[in-house]
């Protein structure tokens, strides 16, 4: 009798509120998050110290990996459209309305312009198979044969297109200036095949461009 | 407090059986650990992900063909020459390639082999040329690999060397690559 008794604190807490924040901030990273497209060339980069990130857009890739096979790609879908068109003028290959709407979701490619089409015909998930894709022709001319060389010229041209566009119907558009070329090469690839592509960059003038390597930590 | 369907701790008290209320709580822990769990994932893959990128500047071409390249005039003392071999080797030059000050010594990449090289001569050629910095000379050869070139950029920007460029191999500087040994498939 009368025996005061102590009450005990709770162990558990109550998780809704962290649990309502915890989701909201995860469902944003998974909205922000680019799903990663297979890539039709994978490529172990060298490592590097350099800190400067790519930017994500207005940026023109060319990855050469697997014994000097050439890809290229551009980060921006309007772009990719656009240069298609450039290109399709220039080899006078005529492509569909379904050809443009999948090349526009195509991260990159290495087939020749004759092949084009038939790489766009084929399913998603059957032009990542090995031996579907050969790379784009490349050689140290500035002819039609060295298929890179106008890959790159007109994507630049389309780049500058579409951001002169953007940029007079948009107010709050900034231009990002002239298309980035980033040049991913596999670490093992020699350095000819290497050379070739710069070469064919500065061909045209294009005398910066960027290595995209991998992360490494300062020795020191 | 926050579990579902807490024993009530005292069972059978005067034989009846109670029915528990259901409701209310559920334990939201695990819900929350794996909420963080999936957060960090998302958060580390989308910073992560970004590749680097090493900006390379090569000098204007000259299109011109028959027109000889201007060859490069550069004051032999404070010039390095550096040819990417194979088998992961750089051969060094200090001076003229026919006529070397010192050289050609053959070193690894690193911090053992070519960032000493580079950190001595970076001290070393102000001393002698009055002043004026080094110039380095990097010339690939056809069996050096994208790893070596990109070694060697990043090593021009630990070492913190302004003037690099990157140029054309001559077969005189391969063979100074095949008598070394560093000329191999």
């Amino acid at each position: 009798m009368g025996k005061a008794k102590v009450k005990r604190a709770s162990t558990s807490i109550d998780m809704t509120a962290m649990c309502d924040v915890s989701f909201l901030l995860l469902t944003f990273f998974v909205l922000t998050a680019t799903a990663r497209q297979p890539e039709a060339l994978t490529v172990d980069t060298p490592a590097s110290t350099t800190k400067d990130k790519l930017p994500d857009s207005n940026v023109g890739m060319i990855t050469i990996g697997d014994g000097g096979k050439v890809f290229f790609g551009t980060t921006d879908q309007q772009v990719r459209v656009k240069a298609l068109e450039r290109m399709s003028a220039k080899y006078g290959i005529g492509f569909s309305q379904e050809d443009y709407d999948h090349f526009k979701l195509m991260e990159n490619f290495g087939v020749p312009m004759s092949k084009l089409k038939g790489l766009l015909a084929l399913e998603g998930s059957k032009r990542t198979d090995k031996g579907v894709q050969t790379g784009i022709p490349i050689d140290s001319t500035e002819n039609t044969s060295n298929e890179l060389y106008y890959w790159v010229q007109n994507t630049r041209l389309a780049a500058e297109e579409v951001n002169k566009e953007k940029e007079s119907s948009d107010k709050n558009f900034v231009h990002p200036g002239p298309l980035k070329i980033a040049i991913k090469a596999d670490a093992n690839e020699k350095y000819p095949s290497v050379n070739q592509v710069i070469e064919t960059l500065r061909n045209q003038k294009q005398n910066k461009f960027s290595f995209i390597t991998g992360m490494r930590a300062e020795e020191k | 407090m926050a579990e579902l369907n807490q024993d009530s701790g005292k069972k059978g008290k005067g034989g009846k059986v109670r029915s528990k209320k259901n409701g209310g709580k559920v334990d939201l822990t695990a819900m929350v650990d794996l909420a963080f769990l999936l957060i960090t994932f998302f958060m580390l893959t989308t910073s992560l992900n970004k590749p680097q990128a090493m900006d390379v500047a090569m000098p204007d071409k000259n299109k011109v063909k028959d027109e000889p390249q201007p060859d490069l005039l550069t004051a032999d003392n404070r010039s390095l020459t550096l040819l990417l071999g194979s088998d992961n080797k750089v051969s060094v030059i200090y001076g003229q390639v026919k006529n070397p000050i010192e050289g050609p010594t053959t070193v690894g990449y690193g911090a053992d082999g070519i960032r000493k090289v580079l950190l001595e001569k970076k001290a070393y050629v102000p001393r002698v040329a009055g002043g004026k910095d080094l110039i380095v000379i990097i010339r690939p050869s056809d069996k050096s690999t994208q790893r070596n070139l990109v070694d060697i950029l990043d090593e021009m920007k630990i070492v913190d060397i302004k003037r690099y460029m990157i140029a054309k191999i001559s077969p005189e500087e391969v063979e100074v690559l095949k008598r070394d040994n560093i000329y191999n498939d």
